[in-house]
């Protein structure tokens, strides 16, 4: 479980995380919605302890953030914006380096890997150079060595940009899966449908706050919009709109 | 296993797979200074050395005016030739190296016992022309004191008397000390190679993860960013230290290759060189490997930090060039500064003084606290946020 509790994140003048609270539940698939630069990228990365919040908590699995970094990231699996592999490892190297950075064991990494490259159907490439991977191929290698330590709690920061639509199905397919498992699934995205079609909760970003927060359904009966994009478009829509 | 460890290892692997970084860190690196020194080094010395041993082709003009002279130059090596019409302007096109000209009043003044001029034209700008010069002054020379020494015993006197100071010439040099001058350069090879060695790592740890956007997932996992710092300087000083490793050794063989025998010289790189100048080392690759991954931790990019590193690359080079053009007497407190303190050091094994245990431990500790500093600096900026979020 992640809480986040009225975090604030400033960079000179510009505010961008002011004041965002939520909190994303195990079994359930947390959907952070927003424009871009709305500060969810800035958000997450204080989740996982890359930058320290100016003002606000942050709690893992009820540890805090602040008093114990390295424990709330062996708790979290996380796939940041910046997806970067090394090009000339193999698939699975990539994987076993930061299988054991978590500290596993080269048994039990060995059964996570072979585990992650069977649920993400890539065991034909797993011990090719990354080198010249598809985005997809990219992508899929950069979610296998985010959970090779089997992570209760799963961070994605815009897990489908730049996948193709049979791409995105399986990943889609993916996150249930992990949701299925009972772990607290929480990702990024500024594509209403993708977190229409995921999410069994919804958090809204807009100018660096929490703008709205519920089901899908929570949020058209809020909006009174009985189409989703439109309940977005008047959520975030204008400042006017907000205060209400 | 430790982090430290784990991503030092990483790294090793990944850097020993890219055939650039392999090819110019444990190969261009070390072995290219020592070649191009025995080449040219085999070049010199064995134009020297030819030169020294064979005869010396001298064009005369004139030699039928003195006989004796020309008979007595045959027999100190020379082989006479006929001399160009114009030796001024055989000399100018360099048709010819030097010509000996015998002017017509030769013979005059011999016979009255006045000084008998010769002439010998030369172009003292031409390098080459120096040693047959030098070579026929001496003949000349020869020839005079002999004569000079003849007509003083024929006079009834001792030809000493023309010889009131005799200076005997006490060398203090030895073999290996005289290869000293000859390789001041040595340790800036030595310098350079730690420098080159760590080039590649430094910048592909720091500037080519940020790069490749990886560098945020991995600070992602649990791992202490002072060990992640650690494991990438272990790897960079472990490529850095494998290229000064090579470079000595190279220098050690081509010290073989080399006829530096035939020169008075001795080039002895033996184990206990080898050992002392790493330990002596080690400390600096320390300190250039943190310098290094501090410059490449400001660059944005991979060829940014390229230009900042080929700027600091002469900062090293600076105290060894100067070394070798001024020769300072070392005092004890320069072996505590980094990169004199190893030339000195490194200077003085080779001159086969040895470098006594107090100065050795200057050097070492002085490096260490430098390269301590340097180390940790870079761990503060490796603590920032703004390192991990690219650009």
């Amino acid at each position: 479980m992640i809480e986040l509790k009225d975090l604030h994140k400033a960079f000179g003048t510009v505010k961008a995380v002011d004041g965002v609270s939520f909190t994303a539940r195990d079994g359930e698939i947390t959907g952070l919605l927003g424009p871009n630069g709305a500060g969810k990228t800035t958000t997450l990365r204080m989740l996982y302890t890359l930058m320290k919040p100016d003002a606000g908590r942050v709690l893992v699995d009820g540890i805090d953030a602040a008093r114990d970094p390295v424990s709330v990231r062996r708790r979290l699996g996380v796939l940041p914006d910046a997806r970067g592999l090394y090009k000339r490892l193999t698939a699975r190297e990539n994987i076993a380096y930061f299988g054991r950075l978590q500290g596993l064991d080269e048994a039990a990494l060995r059964a996570r890997s072979d585990a992650l490259i069977a649920a993400l159907d890539m065991a034909d490439i797993a011990d090719r150079r990354t080198e010249g991977f598809s985005q997809g191929q990219r992508v899929k290698t950069a979610i296998a060595r985010a959970l090779v330590h089997d992570p209760r709690n799963i961070i994605l920061d815009e897990p489908t940009n730049g996948l193709d639509v049979m791409a995105t199905r399986a990943m889609r397919a993916f996150l249930r899966r992990l949701r299925d498992e009972g772990r607290c699934v929480l990702f990024s995205s500024h594509i209403m449908q993708e977190v229409a079609a995921l999410c069994d909760r919804i958090v809204v970003i807009a100018h660096g706050r929490v703008v709205a927060d519920g089901s899908a359904d929570a949020l058209r009966a809020q909006t009174g919009e009985a189409n989703l994009e439109d309940a977005f478009v008047k959520i975030i829509g204008s400042g006017e709109g907000l205060a209400a | 296993m430790k982090p430290a460890w784990i991503v030092m290892l990483k790294e090793v692997r990944e850097n020993l797979r890219d055939r650039r970084t392999v090819l110019n860190t444990l190969i261009t690196g070390p072995l290219m200074a020592p070649l191009i020194f025995v080449l040219v080094f085999n070049t010199v010395v064995a134009r020297e050395l030819a030169k020294a041993e064979q005869p010396l082709p001298l064009p005369v003009v004139g030699a039928e005016r003195a006989p004796n002279l020309i008979a007595s130059l045959r027999a100190m090596g020379a082989v006479i030739e006929p001399g160009p019409a114009d030796p001024e302007r055989a000399v100018r096109e360099q048709d010819a190296d030097l010509v000996l000209r015998i002017p017509a009043s030769y013979a005059e003044s011999w016979r009255k016992g006045e000084p008998a001029q010769v002439e010998l034209v030369y172009d003292a700008s031409q390098r080459e022309t120096r040693g047959p010069v030098e070579r026929l002054q001496k003949m000349l020379e020869l020839y005079g004191q002999r004569t000079a020494a003849l007509r003083l015993v024929a006079r009834g006197i001792a030809p000493t008397v023309t010889h009131p100071v005799v200076v005997a010439e006490r060398d203090q040099s030895t073999p290996q000390s005289r290869a000293g001058i000859l390789f001041a350069m040595l340790p800036y090879f030595f310098v350079l190679g730690a420098f080159i060695g760590g080039m590649a790592l430094a910048i592909d740890t720091t500037a080519g993860e940020r790069e490749r956007q990886s560098l945020e997932p991995l600070l992602a996992n649990p791992a202490p960013r002072w060990q992640i710092l650690a494991g990438k300087l272990g790897a960079t000083s472990a490529f850095a230290t494998v290229t000064v490793l090579l470079s000595i050794l190279a220098f050690a063989v081509a010290g073989h290759l080399l006829p530096t025998e035939k020169i008075g010289m001795a080039l002895e790189l033996g184990p206990r060189f080898t050992a002392t100048t790493l330990l002596a080392m080690l400390p600096l690759v320390l300190l250039l490997a943190a310098l290094q991954t501090l410059v490449s931790a400001f660059a944005k990019s991979h060829r940014e930090a390229q230009t900042y590193l080929s700027l600091l690359m002469i900062v090293p080079a600076l105290p060894s060039i100067l070394l070798s053009i001024l020769p300072v007497k070392a005092q004890a407190w320069m072996y505590a500064i980094p990169v004199v303190g190893q030339n000195l050091a490194i200077t003085r094994l080779m001159r086969g003084d040895g470098v006594a245990a107090p100065a050795l431990a200057a050097c070492i500790a002085g490096s260490a606290v430098a390269a301590a500093i340097a180390i940790a600096v870079t761990a503060r900026i490796y603590r920032s946020e703004r390192l991990a979020v690219s650009a």
